[in-house]
C-alpha cells in the first residue's frame, strides 16, 4: 500500500492491454450476424436535396436496405438535441435550428449526412453507397467565422437571421467603458483562434443491435460518457426508455472532448438494427472523420486592456466571433460563453472585465469541446494580451504578471465574471519557472542564438481553468440541461476484494490506475484487490461522464463519499462482532481497531462478516458491504500553473523551433505523479500543436475542406516538440473536495499555445514583426518576416 | 478499395505483358502511393502487377565511375548502403529523408520515379545527378525524362529497370519538408564534378527542374555564396496552404545554399 497509494508514480494497469494489442475497442467487436453501414455524406458544403434515388444501391449486392430521412421521419425519429440553451442580451434564447439525423432538404457542411446503407460486408456497403444518386442543387456558401454575419453572407437556417445562434454577453459594460476612458495605457489586439481538428487515434464507431426476445437496445459507441448518449437519444431521438436501451463505451482510443457529444450515427446503428434485424456496425475511416467529428475552437477576436500608469490592469475588453459550424453540438453553446469569458479575469485581479460574444452558423463541420474547450481560448487572448502590455508600456513581462496576480492571501477570491477561485499561489508557480528556465540568464542565450544566426524569444503564459465540472445548481443557472454531478459503487466481494463502478469514463488517462490507488489508500487494501469498472450503462449508476478535467475532482470525491459510507457500516459491523460500542472503533490502515488495545478486525474480514452474516448485527444492519454516492461538487476546481517557452527561429525560412518549454503547474493534490507528467506532456503537444502546426483550413469560395487529410492537417510529431521541464506545486490543495484535487488533462492545452507564441512574437520583434496568428508555421513566420521588411 | 487482379510477375517482360494485356493494368513496386489511391477508391485498376516477386530489378553495384541502383531497391536499402554511402552520400542521405521507416522499408527508387510526384525526393537527384534511367526497351537521360505533373517520358507499359548515377566530386541535398505530410516543399540537390555542377529541384515545380544560373555559378565558385543572390522567377511554381509560389521560390535559394555548404563541407 505504501507503494500503491496516493501520491506514487505507480505503472498503468492498462498500459499491458493498450500496448500490446489487446484492448477491446469498438471495432473489435464482432455481434453474431452482424452487417456493416456506410453513411452517404454530403460532398457539398452547402446545397438543396432536389431528389435522392436508392433503386440502385437497394439492388446492389448483399444490401438489406437504404435508409434516408424520410424512413426516419415515418418512425418519430427526432433530431440531435443541444444539451445547453444560452440566453443572449435581452435574456433571448439561443436560436436552436433542427440537426436532424439525416439531413432533409439541404445540407449544410461537408460530411452532413444524408443517407445510410447498410450491407452484408463493408465493402459492399461503400459499393452499393455509390449507386446512392442525389441531385443537388448548389447553395452559396460561408465558411468563414468573419464574414459569417455580413448581411450579403448565405443564410444557413431560415430562423437565423445574419446566421446569428446568439449574441452574448457577460460582464460589467459600464465600469469598463468607464475604465478605458481614465487609463494610462490601452493596449489592443486582433487575433484567431484557428479551428482544430480533434484528431483521436481510434476513430469513431458504433454498433447498435436489437434483441427482439427482451425488446432491448445495444449500443456500442466510442464515448466518453456511455449515461448522457444512454439519456439524449434514449429520451430525445428514438424515444427508447432507458430501461430498455444499454450503451457500452469499451476501451476507447482518446476523446479530447470529440468523443462526448451524440452523434447522428449512434442513433442511425441502433435504429437501423432493429428495422434490418441485425446488428449494424459503422467505423469510420480517418477521412470521415476529419468530416464527422466535431471540431474545436474557431474564434476571431478583438480585445483590449486597460492600464494604468503603473501597470496595473483596469479593464479588460473582449468581442468574439464563435463559429459553431453548420448545427449545433451537443455543448457547442457553452463553449464560447461559460467556458470562456468565465476564465478571462486569468490569474489577475483586473477588477472590470466585459466580453462579448457572437455565435454563428457557418457551412462547416460542427464545432465542440475541444481539449480545454474555451479556456484555451481565454488564456491565449489574455496572456498574449498580457505580454503586448508589457512590451508596450516598456515593464518587464514578469513583473508586470507579479504587479497584477491575485495573491494568495485574497482566496476565496471572487472575479468580476462570475467564478470565485478558492485557492492558489500564482506569484509561487512564476517565480519557480523562472528559476527554472533562468530568466536573467535569456539575455546570454538570446545573444549565442544570433551568432548562430537565429532569433531567439521567450514568451511566457499563466493560466487558470475551471475544471471539476461542475456543481449542477450553477451549471442549470447558465443553461446546462443536465445535472453535472458524478456517481461511484463500492462493491466489497465477500472475500474482501472490490469493484468499484465510476460514472466517469476513461479514454486513455490512466484511472483504472489512478482511482485503484485511491481506493486502496483509502480501504487500505491491496491495489491488486481493486477493480474499476466503467462504460457500460447496464453495469454502473447513472454517472456524466470524463471531459472538462473533472474525473478525479468530481467522480473521485463521489469515491471517497461511497468508501466514507462503506468504512461507517464496517465500523458497525466491526463493534459488533469485537463486542466494544461503535464509537470505540477506528478505522486506520485497513483495520478496525478497538481504540487503544490490539483488538482488531481486518476490512476483508468485516466484508465477509457483512456477506456471510452469521454474527452479524441483522436487527439493525442490512447484510452486505455495497455503498453507492453521488457527489456533485460545491465549486469548481481551478488548476493554474505558469509555462515559459523559449524558441529559435531560422530567419530565412520562418521555422520555429521549441528550445525549450517550462510547466510548473498546480493540480492541487497528485495522486499519481507520472500519469499527470504524462497528461502533462500530451496536453503541451497539443497546445504546441495549435501554436505550431494545426489547422482546419476551408476554401473561401468553394467552402471545400483543404486539410481532409494527414497530408494537409499537420498533427504534431514527437521531433516537433522538445524534452518538457514539468513540475507540479501540491502547496495550494482545492479547498471544496475531498481529495484537495483539481484535475490535470488540459492543463497543458490552456496554457502552452500563449507561452509559445508570445516567444515567437518576442523572437520575431527584433526584426520589427509585432503580430502573427496561429499557426505559426514557416510559411506564415516568412511572410510576417518579409512583410515587416517591406 | 475496388476489386482488382492481383498478379505476381515473374519477370520484367512478363510484368510488361501482363499490364498491357489487361483493361486497365498498374505496376506496383512498393505501393506506397498506389495503396493509398486504392484505398481511397481514387483510382480502379482492373489488374495491379506485383513488381516485388521479379528477380533480378534490386540491388546497389559501383562500377567505374557509375553507381548502379535497381529499380525495386527500397529506400531503407539505400539510405544503409555502404556503397552509396561512400559513392554519392548524399544519395544515402536523401533516401533517409523520405517518409517514415516503414515507407522507407517498402517504397522504391523505380516507383518514385516512374510516379514522379512532384513532392518527391529522388527526382531532385536523378536531376541533379544527370542520372540515366533504363527501361526494358531504352535508356532515357534524365533531362528529358521528367516531363509535368505525375508525367515523364515513360510510354504505357514501359518499366523502368535501374539507374545509372555518375558518381560526382562532391554532392549535397537540402530538403525542406512540408510539415504535415513531410513530402518536400523544396528539395534541391546539388552536384559537382570536374569543372561541372548540375543543379536539381524538387518539391518547388510541376516536376523536378534544373538551375541552369545557379549552375553556372557554381561552376565558377563552388561555395555557398555564389548562390544566395540568385533569385528564382515564382512564375509556374506549385502553390498551396503550405507554401505560396513566392515562397518556395525564396526556398530554392536557401537550400541550394545549404546544399553546396553541406557539399563542400
Amino acid at each position: 500500500m505504501a507503494n500503491a497509494g496516493i501520491g506514487q508514480a505507480v505503472r498503468r494497469r492498462e498500459d499491458f492491454r493498450f500496448l500490446t494489442g489487446t484492448g477491446t475497442y469498438t471495432d473489435d467487436i464482432d455481434r453474431p450476424g452482424q452487417v456493416y453501414a456506410h453513411i452517404v455524406r454530403s460532398p457539398h458544403p452547402h446545397a438543396q436535396i432536389r431528389r435522392i434515388d436508392t433503386a440502385a444501391a437497394e439492388r446492389a449486392s448483399g444490401v438489406l436496405a437504404v435508409f434516408t430521412h424520410d424512413h426516419l421521419a415515418a418512425d418519430g425519429v427526432g433530431g440531435l438535441p443541444c444539451g445547453w440553451l444560452v440566453k443572449g442580451k435581452g435574456d433571448k434564447p439561443m436560436v436552436e435550428p433542427p440537426h436532424p439525423v439525416l439531413a432533409t432538404g439541404v445540407v449544410r457542411h461537408i460530411g452532413d449526412p444524408v443517407a445510410i446503407v447498410i450491407a452484408a460486408t463493408r465493402v459492399q456497403a461503400a459499393d452499393a453507397a455509390e449507386l446512392v444518386k442525389i441531385d443537388y442543387q448548389m447553395l452559396p456558401v460561408v465558411t468563414s467565422t468573419a464574414e459569417a454575419t455580413r448581411p450579403d453572407a448565405p443564410r444557413l437556417h431560415t430562423d437565423a437571421p445574419r446566421n446569428l445562434c446568439y449574441d452574448w454577453e457577460l460582464g460589467d459594460k459600464a465600469a469598463v467603458d468607464a475604465a478605458f476612458a481614465r487609463a494610462a495605457h490601452t493596449v489592443t489586439l486582433d487575433l484567431v483562434n484557428n479551428r482544430l481538428v480533434a484528431n483521436a487515434m481510434e476513430p469513431r464507431a458504433a454498433i447498435g443491435e436489437y434483441d427482439r426476445a427482451t425488446g432491448t437496445h445495444t449500443l456500442y459507441t466510442t464515448s466518453q460518457n456511455p449515461h448522457v448518449i444512454r439519456l439524449l437519444m434514449g429520451a430525445f431521438v428514438l424515444h427508447i426508455p432507458e430501461h430498455k436501451l444499454r450503451v457500452v463505451a469499451p476501451d476507447v482510443g482518446g476523446g479530447f472532448g470529440s468523443k462526448i457529444y451524440h452523434y447522428a450515427e449512434e442513433a442511425l446503428v441502433t435504429w437501423a438494427a432493429k428495422k434490418v434485424g441485425r446488428p449494424v456496425k459503422w467505423t469510420a475511416d480517418r477521412s470521415e472523420s476529419f468530416v464527422s467529428d466535431a471540431q474545436g475552437r474557431d474564434h476571431v477576436t478583438s480585445c483590449a486592456l486597460a492600464l494604468d500608469k503603473d501597470g496595473k490592469f483596469l479593464a479588460l475588453r473582449v468581442k468574439t466571433v464563435a463559429n459553431m459550424g453548420g448545427y449545433l453540438s451537443t455543448f457547442a453553446p457553452a463553449i464560447p460563453t461559460y467556458l470562456y469569458a468565465t476564465l478571462l479575469a486569468g490569474l489577475y485581479a483586473t477588477p472590470a472585465i466585459h466580453c462579448e460574444v457572437q455565435a454563428v452558423f457557418t457551412n462547416t463541420v460542427p464545432v465542440d469541446a475541444y481539449r480545454g474547450a474555451g479556456r484555451p481560448e481565454a488564456c491565449y487572448l489574455l496572456e498574449r494580451l498580457v505580454e503586448k502590455s508589457a512590451r508596450q508600456t516598456g515593464i518587464d513581462r514578469a513583473e508586470i504578471r507579479r504587479r497584477n496576480f491575485i495573491p494568495r492571501a485574497a482566496m476565496p477570491y471572487q472575479t468580476p465574471v462570475a467564478l470565485q477561485y478558492d485557492s492558489g499561489d500564482f506569484v509561487a508557480n512564476m517565480e519557480r519557472a523562472l528559476k527554472v528556465v533562468d530568466y536573467a540568464g535569456f539575455a546570454a542565450r538570446r545573444a549565442d542564438s544570433a551568432r548562430r544566426g537565429r532569433l531567439r524569444g521567450i514568451g511566457l503564459s499563466t493560466y487558470i481553468e475551471a475544471c471539476g465540472i461542475a456543481p449542477s445548481d450553477v451549471a442549470g443557472s447558465l443553461g446546462a440541461r443536465a445535472g453535472l454531478y458524478e456517481v461511484a459503487e463500492i462493491r466489497f466481494h465477500p472475500t474482501g476484494s472490490v469493484t468499484v463502478f465510476t460514472g466517469t469514463h476513461q479514454h486513455g488517462q490512466g484511472h483504472e490506475t489512478t482511482f485503484a490507488q485511491l481506493v486502496s489508500e483509502k480501504l487500505g487494501i491491496p491495489i491488486e484487490n481493486v477493480e474499476i469498472a466503467h462504460g457500460d450503462t447496464a453495469q454502473i449508476p447513472f454517472g456524466m461522464g470524463t471531459y472538462g478535467s473533472r474525473s478525479i475532482a468530481v467522480g473521485g470525491s463521489a469515491i471517497v463519499k461511497a468508501i466514507d459510507k462503506i468504512v461507517a457500516k464496517g465500523k458497525k459491523i466491526a463493534a459488533h462482532i469485537l463486542e466494544v460500542a461503535e464509537r470505540d472503533i477506528e478505522f486506520k490502515d485497513g483495520k478496525f481497531q478497538v481504540a487503544g488495545t490490539d483488538k482488531a478486525m481486518s476490512m476483508g474480514e468485516v466484508a465477509f462478516a457483512a456477506y456471510v452474516p452469521h454474527n452479524y448485527p441483522l436487527k439493525e444492519l442490512e447484510p452486505g458491504l455495497d455503498e453507492t454516492a453521488f457527489y456533485d461538487p460545491k465549486n469548481f476546481t481551478f488548476p493554474n500553473g505558469c509555462h515559459i517557452c523559449e524558441v529559435e527561429v531560422d530567419r530565412e525560412t520562418g521555422v520555429v523551433d521549441i528550445a525549450r518549454f517550462i510547466a510548473i503547474d498546480d493540480f492541487g493534490t497528485v495522486i499519481n505523479p507520472m500519469i499527470v507528467e504524462g497528461q502533462v506532456h500530451g496536453g503541451l503537444v497539443q497546445g504546441i500543436g495549435q501554436a505550431l502546426v494545426e489547422n482546419c483550413v476551408y476554401d473561401g469560395a468553394s467552402g471545400q475542406l483543404l486539410t481532409g487529410s494527414y497530408n494537409d492537417y499537420c498533427m504534431p510529431r514527437a521531433d516537433d516538440v522538445p524534452s518538457f521541464q514539468v513540475e507540479t506545486n501540491e502547496s495550494a490543495p482545492c479547498t471544496h473536495n475531498p481529495l484537495g484535487v483539481k484535475g490535470c488533462g488540459e492543463a497543458g492545452t490552456i496554457g502552452a499555445g500563449a507561452a509559445v507564441m508570445n516567444a515567437v512574437v518576442d523572437a520575431l520583434a527584433t526584426v520589427g514583426v509585432t503580430e502573427i496568428d496561429m499557426p505559426a508555421t514557416p510559411h506564415n513566420v516568412w511572410r510576417a518576416l518579409k512583410n515587416a521588411k517591406t | 478499395m475496388y476489386d482488382f487482379n492481383y498478379r505476381k510477375a515473374t519477370s520484367a517482360d512478363d510484368a510488361v505483358k501482363t499490364v498491357t494485356s489487361a483493361s486497365e493494368g498498374k505496376f506496383m513496386s512498393g505501393g506506397m502511393t498506389l495503396i493509398p489511391t486504392l484505398k481511397q477508391r481514387l483510382a480502379k485498376p482492373s489488374d495491379v502487377v506485383d513488381l516485388a516477386t521479379v528477380p533480378g530489378l534490386a540491388g546497389i553495384s559501383v562500377s567505374g565511375k557509375m553507381l548502379v541502383i535497381g529499380a525495386m531497391t527500397r529506400h531503407a536499402v539505400v539510405n544503409g548502403s555502404a556503397d552509396v554511402k561512400k559513392a554519392i552520400p548524399a544519395l544515402a542521405k536523401l533516401a533517409g529523408l523520405i517518409g517514415d521507416p516503414q515507407v522507407r522499408n517498402r517504397g522504391t527508387i523505380g516507383g518514385s520515379v516512374a510516379n514522379s510526384d512532384p513532392a518527391a525526393d529522388y527526382p531532385a537527384a536523378v536531376i541533379g545527378l544527370g542520372a540515366t534511367i533504363h527501361t526494358n526497351k531504352r535508356t532515357i537521360a534524365a533531362d528529358s525524362y521528367f516531363k509535368g505533373i505525375f508525367e515523364t517520358a515513360l510510354e504505357a507499359g514501359e518499366l523502368i529497370t535501374k539507374f545509372e548515377f555518375p558518381i560526382p566530386d562532391r554532392a549535397g541535398y537540402m530538403k525542406f519538408p512540408n510539415p504535415a505530410s513531410r513530402y518536400a516543399v523544396v528539395g534541391v540537390f546539388v552536384a559537382k564534378t570536374g569543372g561541372t555542377v548540375r543543379v536539381g529541384v524538387t518539391g518547388a515545380g510541376p516536376c523536378a527542374f534544373r538551375v541552369p544560373e545557379m549552375e553556372k555559378a557554381l561552376a565558377a565558385n563552388f561555395a555557398p555564396a555564389a548562390v544566395e543572390a540568385i533569385k528564382v522567377s515564382p512564375n509556374g511554381l506549385n502553390s498551396d496552404i503550405h507554401a505560396s509560389a513566392e515562397y518556395r521560390a525564396h526556398l530554392v535559394t536557401v537550400m541550394a545554399k545549404r546544399a553546396v555548404a553541406e557539399a563542400a563541407g
